[in-house]
Parts: structure tokens; sequence; C-alpha cells
């Protein structure tokens, strides 16, 4: 197999900005990008949101499999990767073209970490996203497992069937499969943050230090990337990504 | 060495030394005839005592509904039809073809991975990549391909009604209507099949002969294969 058939062989060409943040559950990663995409918003640039497995037509199938249990490591791998790249071809793409910032809440790292964890060969998942962009900015929201575990497990979930990983039989008690899915999950995200250049971001710190800290991240980032039409912001305030 | 081998890392947490069965391939593009030559080997091989299963493109049960309405209103994206048909394929390797070939099956499959790599070739997918995607898959005991040039194939087509928007590719379009864009995309089809054939060693009939005589061929040819490998002894 010729050395390019592996993700992280295609940079973002564009005039956007794709900055993405992964994590396991109950890392704040969400609660940061929504905090971001605010003040991204209020600065004047254009913003849009893209989030893991959400494209349209592909939802129902992966929807129907999870309901039905009908889903393997392998196809939910594939599944996701399907859902995946029609968001790339026909949100994250063309918005960068048009110069907007793209913010993913997960990006192809999730794969790499959850599908591995299932038991998926890490080659093969990072091929399968080779056709994936490079991100402008990832970062990785590093959280001891039992804080993660308490935030999520605190608010009494009723904890979904592959969410709490009981098709890898690692427990009949679904708490129980969730805590050893999510360190198996965590153990590969550790080894993702070498291997991809992942920032991390100290995810026990208070939100508005952790907010500050990922704003710093991303400012350098933000030069001549257009402003909003009809916002007017940028232009009045050149001084302040310089 | 296992009775079957994959292409690449095979199938997450499963073991293929347990499969008793047999894996038979017939490919060849779309109104060639592979409907009729794979009815004529079932019942050629069930009179003979071989218990017979078949499977085909997007019949999954997991997928072929979102690959359906997905193809009505063409709003998914080019690569993740890709993926979509892989998602499909995958369930059925899993579901249909590995349970018949663990039961001592002869398992028939009216196309496996090389149409699927072939349209997604003409579509624009790296050659490398999707066949890496693919690589899950396991090698069959004998590839069957249906060959015949384009032009040959428009009056078969024809005769059973009229074009259809897929099978001329006319979501990538290749042509200013069905036809030429029938013409030029099964062209292309039939071209990167030509290639997958000798790269994977299909074993290769023509399809503008005698029907009779295809199946003949076919029948006696794959009797062979199932002779050479007696159930569940190891290749």
């Amino acid at each position: 197999m010729s050395a390019l058939t592996t993700y992280g062989q295609r940079p973002n060409a564009y005039p956007g900005k794709l900055f993405i943040v992964e994590g396991i559950d109950g890392s704040g990663k969400s609660t940061q990008l929504a905090l971001l995409t605010q003040w991204l918003r209020s600065e004047g640039y254009l913003v849009t949101f893209s989030e893991w497995n959400s494209s349209s037509v592909v939802k129902a199938t992966t929807s129907r499999g999870k309901k039905r249990q009908l889903l393997t490591p392998l196809t939910f791998s594939l599944i996701h990767a399907t859902d995946f790249s029609d968001r790339l071809e026909q949100q994250i793409v063309p918005a960068l073209k048009a110069g907007a910032i793209v913010l993913a809440d997960r990006y192809v790292y999730t794969a790499f970490a959850r599908d591995v964890a299932r038991g998926v060969d890490g080659g093969w998942v990072r091929s399968l996203y080779r056709f994936a962009v490079l991100p402008t900015l990832a970062v990785y929201f590093r959280v001891p497992l039992d804080i993660a575990l308490h935030r999520i497990l605190s608010a009494r979930p009723k904890l979904k069937y592959y969410e709490a990983g009981m098709d890898l039989r690692l427990s009949t008690d679904a708490t129980e499969s969730y805590k050893l899915f999510q360190a198996r999950i965590q153990r590969e995200y550790e080894g993702l943050v070498p291997e991809y250049n992942l920032a991390t971001m100290d995810a026990t710190l208070p939100v508005e230090v952790q907010q500050r800290a990922l704003r710093e991240l991303v400012r350098p980032h933000l030069r001549g990337v257009a402003a909003a039409p009809g916002t007017g912001l940028l232009e009045d305030d050149e001084e302040r990504t310089a | 060495m296992k009775r079957f081998e994959s292409y690449g890392q095979g199938i997450p947490g499963l073991e293929l030394g347990d499969l008793t069965g047999w894996l038979i391939v017939i490919e060849g593009p779309d109104g060639v005839g592979r409907t009729t030559h794979v009815n004529r080997l079932r019942a050629h091989l069930e009179q003979l005592g071989y218990a017979v299963a078949e499977t085909g493109l997007t019949r999954s049960d997991l997928a072929s509904r979102g690959i359906r309405r997905a193809k009505q209103g063409n709003t998914l994206g080019t690569n993740a039809f890709n993926l979509f048909y892989a998602t499909d394929f995958a369930d059925r390797i899993e579901q249909q073809i590995v349970p018949a070939l663990r039961a001592g099956f002869v398992m028939i499959t009216d196309r496996y991975i090389y149409s699927l790599i072939a349209r997604a070739i003409v579509r624009g997918a790296d050659p490398d990549w999707i066949k890496q995607v693919y690589s899950f898959a396991m090698l069959p005991d004998a590839v069957y391909y249906l060959h015949i040039e384009p032009q040959q194939l428009v009056p078969r087509v024809l005769a059973e009604g009229p074009f259809d928007y897929w099978e001329s590719g006319m979501d990538v379009p290749m042509g200013e209507d069905l036809y030429d864009s029938f013409v030029n995309y099964q062209g292309r089809i039939i071209r990167e099949l030509d290639g997958l054939a000798r790269e994977y060693g299909f074993q290769t009939l023509d399809a503008t002969r005698d029907e009779d005589d295809i199946s003949d061929e076919l029948c006696a040819s794959v009797t062979r294969v199932l002779m050479k490998k007696p159930a569940g002894a190891t290749a």
C-alpha cells in the first residue's frame, strides 16, 4: 500500500479555519466549544458548526443500527466514517472554501480512539479517514477518568447500549461497562496526542480559565480571517488579533 | 494455513478458522446476465447436493434502506456513498457471508468488493485507498468475471427497459443524456474491472457467447473448485 493511504496527508488548503475539540465524555469540551463559538461570533467572525454523527441522510441508518443492536465494531466504524464523509463534503469543506471558521465537536480522533477501543485495527481506521482535512488546531481536553465519570454518572444517565460499550461484553452492568470502555478510549486518546501533535487542555481547571486558554490557542490563527457579512466588526477593530 | 484468508487485517473479533464453506463470486457490469448465471449455478450445485446461499449488493439488513433513500434524493456526497456501500458490504459479510461459510454452505455472491472498488474509482476515489477500505474482506475461492464490451451491453440493457439513472452514472454525470452517460460510465466500469481481473486473477468468461455454453463452463469450473477443496479441509 502506498504511504498516502493514511490520515494526515490532506492539509487545509482553503481560506477558512478548522478548529476541533476532542476528549472523553465528561471532559467539558462541548461547553468550551460553545463558549468559543459565542466569542468568535461576537468578534464578528463567520462561524459554522459541525457535530459528530449528524449527517441527515446517514443518521437514520445509524439510529436503526443502534436501536436494533445491528452494529458490530466494523459496521459501527464504517457508518460513522460515512456520516463524517458526508459532513466533510457537504458542510465542512464548502464552509472552509467560503473562508468561514468551522468548529467541530469531535473529529477523526474520536473514531481513532473509539473504534480501536472496540478492537478495530488502528492502521485500517487511519487509512479509512485519509480523505479528512487536517484541522488548523485540534485541542484534546485531558481529564482524570474518575472526574469525567463522576461528571457523567452523577447525573444518573440512562446509558445507551453502544455508548456504554455493551457490545464489547466487558461487563453485564451498563455503568461498569461504561467505565471500562471510557478507560480504553482514554488510553487511545493519550496515544493520539503525540502521534498527531494535539494541543492539550487541563480540563480540571475552572471553566473560565480553560476558556481564556482556549482563546489564546485560537487567536494566532485568526489573522486575515474574513468577517461575517454585515457585522463590520472586524474592520472597526484591527487591533484585536494583532 | 486457514481455509480463508483476508486481504488485510480481517474483521475485528472474527476468527476465520471455523469457516468450512466456499465463497464463489460472480462479477460483471450491469445487464451482463449475472442473475441468470447465479440462478443456474445455484440449481446445478443443489442438484449435486450442496447447500447454497446467495447475496448481492445493497442487500444488507443494516444499510439497504438508507442507501435506497439516499439514492432517491441524491443528497449524499459522492465519497460518503462509497462508504455507505462499504457499510452495506461489511454488514453482509458479517451477517450473511460468514454465517453461511461457517455452516458449510456454498456462498454465491452476485458481485463482491471488486464492483464496489470499480464504482468508487470511477467516481474519483483513490484506488489504493478504496482497496485498503475493503481489505477486511476474505479472498474468495474463485471469481468469475462475465466480460463484455460497453457497445455490446447497450442492446441487452435496452431490451430490459429504459436506462437506469444510477447504472448510467448520472450522479457523476458522464454525458449529456442517459445514453451517452450509460456508454461512458459502463465503459469506465468495465475498464476498471478488466484491470482488477488481472490484479486479482479473475477467471474471465466471454459474456457474448451462447448463454448455455457460458453456464456449462461456469458450473463445471465451480464444481472443480469445490472438489479440489473438500468441505472443512484447509486451503
